[in-house]
């Protein structure tokens, strides 16, 4: 579903990226975690098809980036720390809006459907300024699977979230991974990484430096392998 | 650290002499009837405006170049061409109000070509600040480009929209020869002091342009060995 | 608050159950530059800021110019079509900054950005959208300057000089807010920017408003007007073709 060889970022002088290789199968649900400034963001928004590659090759859900960038884009739903919602606007306005955006066919009955699905039905009307930070999030969510995506991406989804919008959260995922999606999520959060991931992989120094299945895992301990990762 | 090329240090030292003699040339042209000696600052003013002019001409051609390359070469060379060209046009205009002072008794003629030299000083300007305020490389050379074509299509623009309309101050602008502003003609020795200056301004231009292209690559030389220390 | 507070209630969360196939989606061009405009009209309708900051800049310009020149009848003549365009010049950058600002500050240009569509499609969506806030102060401004200074402005050849010369400011007004949004300068340097190469079109809408205004030949006010078009033309192209490079990375 991502096939990522030798990926190079560069801005100006400084790479980011430093040939970087990944490879996601359909279906999986990646957990890529790394510290602070290790490239997460900036690999997340490549994949996107918002940055574009310095070198190497790329390629989401069958097409080839950045030459078929708008493909790309049509599989793919991206939620990231912003919320990427206009505050003055509905929720369901936004989701109107970026429904048309999309091309949606049968918009309506989608945005019930979607509003449903991340729990906010009752305040569909009301203003997405009124919203908690955790309702903004699942109406982010909402606004991400609109237009059935095959691959998504998710930028350190749980910043800013408390324990109840959390748990939530954790609820709205799972809905979202249990359609067959290819998800790929960065955190620094390894317990909630830790619960809904089927894979693990360490993003250090501008590479995957580590892999490991959920199955791998059950016996050491994610912390363990994150730390072992890090050192090495 | 490669040194200076030969080619540059020759050229350094024939862009002084042909300054030398373009001054003694016009120095010694025949003085103009009318206006008096004042009138040769006109030599030099049109000397750099025409080499403020090709950098004008230049940095639009490079950002085109740029923007279908993506090669940042081609964005030092833009930073140098407008850099220069925004020290003749201020030399241009300098030389200009020197030059209406006594002629026609005031500091500021608002004429097209004054007017339009002034414009682009101030787009140039803007073209700095604006990169001034952009950290990534990438974004900085792309934006450049956008500005300094934007400004590329507007300047000739409003050269043309000042003549056609600013009937407040009617200047008689005659064909392409640049003096027509006093309406003057020139005899052969003028002429030979005129072109000549042309020239030597030419050689000043390459000479400047090609020192501070070498400037940038070195700059970025130095950025790439910061790098490599910090790493 | 109580709005604020996560409402636990909505435990609701269903499954997503819709077979795929039908809702693939199958963006068009048009439909996304229509999107884009409404929405921005949308959200501007509900909380009016721009709206308000650039009409109320507007009127606190004129008035300025009130006391700043002397406006009595007979110079009012020649220095109203001038006075009008520097107003709508200063207010007009209010709300070019304000609608990129938006955009940028909640992280919404990533959201056009991912949309499967054109670049070129957010550009136009918010040219149309900025001309509209522009045009709908100008026509406020226009009424009231008409009262203050017993001038009758509503003539249909300054209104389609108002039109012409505004599109071209915000077309070139749009592109260049792009930019100057993601710098660190930001509000600052949009005049700064602007002014300058926008230059071409204060030229020839003064003229052209003058010439409407004071009753000139046909002939004298053709010019301006088709100097007008040709800007809109040329910028709207040049935009056109830069803005990708302007908002990717």
């Amino acid at each position: 579903m991502i096939t990522v060889k030798k990926l190079v970022k560069r801005f100006g002088l400084k790479a980011v990226l430093r040939g970087l290789d990944f490879d996601v199968q359909p279906g999986e649900f990646v957990a890529l975690l790394g510290p602070n400034g290790a490239g997460k963001t900036t690999f997340l928004r490549v994949l996107a098809s918002l940055s574009r590659p310095s070198l190497g090759e790329v390629s989401v859900a069958g097409y080839r980036l950045p030459n078929e960038a708008a493909a790309v884009r049509a599989r793919l739903g991206v939620v990231s720390h912003l919320p990427l919602l206009y505050g003055d606007l509905s929720a369901e306005e936004n989701l109107r809006f970026y429904g048309r955006m999309y091309g949606i066919l049968d918009l309506e009955p989608r945005i019930t459907e979607v509003l449903e699905m991340v729990g906010l039905d009752a305040r569909r009307r009301d203003l997405v300024r009124t919203y908690s930070r955790g309702m903004q999030q699942r109406l982010a969510i909402g606004r991400a699977v609109l237009h059935d995506p095959d691959v998504m991406l998710f930028d350190e989804p749980y910043t800013g979230l408390d324990q109840d919008a959390s748990s939530m959260l954790d609820e709205v995922l799972k809905t979202v991974a249990a359609r067959g999606r290819t998800v790929v999520m960065t955190s620094h959060d390894l317990a909630r990484a830790e619960d809904l991931a089927t894979r693990f992989d360490i993003l250090s120094r501008g590479v995957i430096s580590a892999s490991a299945s959920r199955t791998e895992l059950e016996r050491s301990n994610l912390l363990t392998f994150y730390k072992e990762a890090l050192a090495g | 650290m490669e040194s200076k090329p030969l080619t540059l240090k020759v050229l350094d030292i024939v862009a002084i002499l042909v300054l030398v003699v373009a001054t003694y040339m016009a120095l010694n042209a025949p003085t103009e009837r009318v206006m008096g000696e004042v009138q040769k600052v006109f030599y030099f003013h049109i000397g750099t405006a025409w080499t403020a002019l090709l950098g004008f001409i230049l940095a639009a051609v490079f950002s085109v170049v740029y923007l279908a390359t993506k090669d940042l070469k081609w964005d030092r060379l833009q930073v140098a061409s407008i850099e220069v060209s925004l020290v003749f046009f201020l030399i241009t205009i300098v030389l200009g109000s020197i030059w209406a002072r006594p002629a026609w008794n005031t500091w500021w003629t608002w004429d097209p070509r004054l007017t339009t030299a002034a414009v682009t000083e101030l787009i140039y300007v803007a073209y700095f600040m604006l990169r001034q305020g952009i950290d990534d490389p990438d974004r900085r050379a792309r934006f450049g480009a956008v500005y300094a074509l934007v400004g590329g299509l507007s300047a000739p623009i409003t050269f043309f929209a000042i003549r056609l309309f600013r009937t407040i101050h009617p200047v008689v602008i005659g064909g392409s020869n640049a003096e027509a502003e006093g309406g003057f003609s020139m005899t052969a020795d003028m002429r030979t002091a005129f072109f000549f200056a042309l020239f030597a301004f030419t050689i000043i231009f390459i000479d400047l342009f090609w020192n501070r292209i070498r400037l940038g690559n070195l700059q970025e030389k130095v950025e790439q060995l910061k790098l490599k220390v910090t790493m | 608050m109580t709005d604020k507070i996560d409402t636990v209630v909505e435990k609701s969360v269903k499954p997503d159950a819709r077979p795929r196939a039908s809702i693939r989606p199958s963006a068009s061009f048009v439909k996304a530059v229509s999107a884009v405009v409404w929405k921005d009209l949308q959200a501007e309708f509900r909380s009016r800021e721009l709206f308000s900051a650039m009409l109320v800049f507007s009127l606190l310009i004129i008035l300025i110019f009130n006391f700043a020149l002397e406006l009595d009848v007979r110079t009012r003549q020649s220095v109203t079509a001038g006075v009008l365009w520097a107003t709508f010049a200063f207010a007009g950058t209010l709300g070019l900054n304000r609608s990129m600002a938006i955009e940028k500050d909640r992280g919404c240009l990533d959201g056009l950005l991912l949309a499967p569509v054109d670049r070129s499609a957010i550009y136009f969506g918010k040219v149309i959208s900025n001309l509209a806030f522009m045009l709908i102060v100008e026509l406020i401004v226009l009424p009231v300057y008409s009262v203050l200074y017993n001038v009758n402005l509503f003539q249909p050849g300054l209104l389609l000089v108002i039109l012409l010369g505004s599109i071209g400011y915000v077309g070139v007004g749009t592109l260049l807010s792009a930019m100057s949004v993601q710098t660190r300068t930001r509000d600052i340097l949009l005049p700064i920017l602007l002014f300058p190469v926008v230059i071409p079109v204060l030229l020839a809408a003064v003229k052209a408003s003058s010439g409407f205004l004071t009753g000139s030949d046909l002939a004298d006010v053709m010019l301006p007007i088709n100097l007008l078009i040709a800007y809109d033309i040329i910028f709207i192209a040049l935009a056109f073709m830069v803005f990708d490079s302007v908002v990717e990375e």
